[in-house]
């Protein structure tokens, strides 16, 4: 078969026939993946909110959404059988890591007490920076920032006056993962306002339980 | 003067592997080969998106009028790409997560475009689908083989199996200077193996 012209008319048909089979291809393959993604996309969230809540009945599938014009934070409430809430899983980012955006999921109990956190996206230097994923659930008091009430601990490396180490050669990161942690806290006091300041002898119950469970849910990590 | 097909395979594997000898698609391969499992999952992607675009550049040739086919080329490639993009989201999304920008990256690899240039636009499909299967191999086998070992003397994991504890490892290694470094010595041994064969 002997190759075709290059004239204008050949050129046209051509480009277009291709171009519409690929867009004929994509589309189709578009519509049989998406269902999937979606899936994918939703369980990973669920598994999320899930892995840092305290022990629950059920949570708002709907979170409370906040925008202070920078970041955007996702208060996700918790409640037990009674519906009395029991903590919340706040979704919170900073866009200053050393590699730009860090995206985490931090949960509370009622009484402020970090219960868990997950690092959903983050492009920090892989071996450094990327240590987050666990660097801040080791068990070494100075660097484990779960169990810890984030009403009273000072949630700063100790570079800038906080009682948290940060990971070893990456400050930077390390200071954006505490400041996406404090904004959670902050958001999280801003919309559970009156459950943070209970009574004492029952905080400190509380703080016994889920500091047990926090470190069950590290075991399992 | 035409080669064999088993001339064909064996080219993309060792003499003319791309990355050890015609050091095409450097970018994803330093980028995207800090552990063995990204290395590996790029590789399979630029695998496929070259076979694919292979046997349809080939299918293509000849009603693709001269002055146009490097845009017909890159459309094809574009679409493979895309497919793999959505498909791997969809069914394998840790991968994704790992990859990220480089799979639609995969487009401006030179290693694709260029085989569609250099063999697939002049071969019958048959033989264009053997060059995609042993380049895409050669690939995959380069950049797994790249991603094992700036892994294990980064972090001291394989695969993500702990090999000796990570303090030990260098972490040059998975930074981008590691990359060079241990691009460097594998060019030099496959250098070295390939005088010895022939």
């Amino acid at each position: 078969m002997k190759k075709l012209e290059s004239n204008f008319i050949n050129m046209v048909l051509v480009l277009t026939g291709i171009a519409i089979f690929a867009a004929v291809t994509i589309g189709s393959v578009y519509s049989l993946t998406k269902a999937p993604i979606e899936k994918t996309l939703r369980d990973k969230q669920q598994e999320a909110i899930r892995a840092v809540l305290p022990p629950y009945d059920h949570y708002d599938s709907k979170p409370v959404e906040m925008n202070n014009g920078v970041e955007t934070t996702k208060v996700y409430k918790a409640y037990d059988k009674n519906n009395v809430l029991v903590g919340a899983a706040v979704e919170s980012s900073s866009n200053n890591g050393y590699k730009g955006h860090i995206d985490i999921i931090v949960g509370f109990n009622k009484k402020g007490v970090i219960v868990n956190y997950l690092v959903l996206d983050q492009n920090e230097t892989p071996g450094l920076g990327s240590r987050m994923v666990d660097w801040f659930k080791t068990d070494n008091a100075r660097q484990n920032i779960i169990g810890k009430n984030a009403t009273v601990a000072h949630l700063n490396v100790s570079a800038d006056g906080g009682e948290i180490d940060a990971i070893t050669a990456a400050t930077i990161s390390s200071r954006a993962f505490l400041f996406a942690v404090r904004n959670a806290y902050f958001e999280f006091k801003a919309n559970t306002d009156m459950q943070v300041n209970d009574t004492k002898n029952e905080a400190e119950d509380a703080l016994q339980q889920e500091d047990d469970s926090a470190s069950t849910s590290i075991n399992l990590k | 003067m035409q080669q064999s097909g088993k001339k064909i395979l064996l080219n993309g594997l060792l003499n003319e592997n791309p990355i050890f000898v015609l050091f095409l698609g450097m970018c994803p391969t330093l980028a995207t080969t800090t552990s063995a499992i990204n290395g590996l999952s790029m590789g399979l992607a630029t695998f496929f998106v070259l076979f694919g675009s292979n046997v349809v550049v080939s299918i293509l040739k000849n009603i693709i009028p001269d002055k146009v086919r490097i845009p017909a080329y890159v459309i094809v490639i574009a679409t493979f790409v895309t497919v793999a993009e959505m498909l791997i989201h969809a069914y394998f999304p840790v991968i994704y997560e790992s990859l990220g920008i480089f799979i639609p990256l995969i487009v401006v690899n030179c290693l694709i475009l260029g085989r569609a240039e250099v063999f697939a636009a002049k071969n019958t499909v048959f033989r264009s689908a053997l060059d995609g299967l042993g380049m895409g191999l050669g690939f995959t086998f380069a950049l797994t083989l790249l991603g094992t070992i700036r892994e294990l003397l980064g972090t001291g994991k394989v695969f993500g199996t702990i090999i000796f504890p990570d303090h030990y490892g260098a972490i040059i290694f998975v930074l981008a200077p590691g990359a060079f470094i241990v691009l460097g010595y594998l060019i030099a041994v496959v250098n070295k193996v390939r005088s010895r064969v022939s």
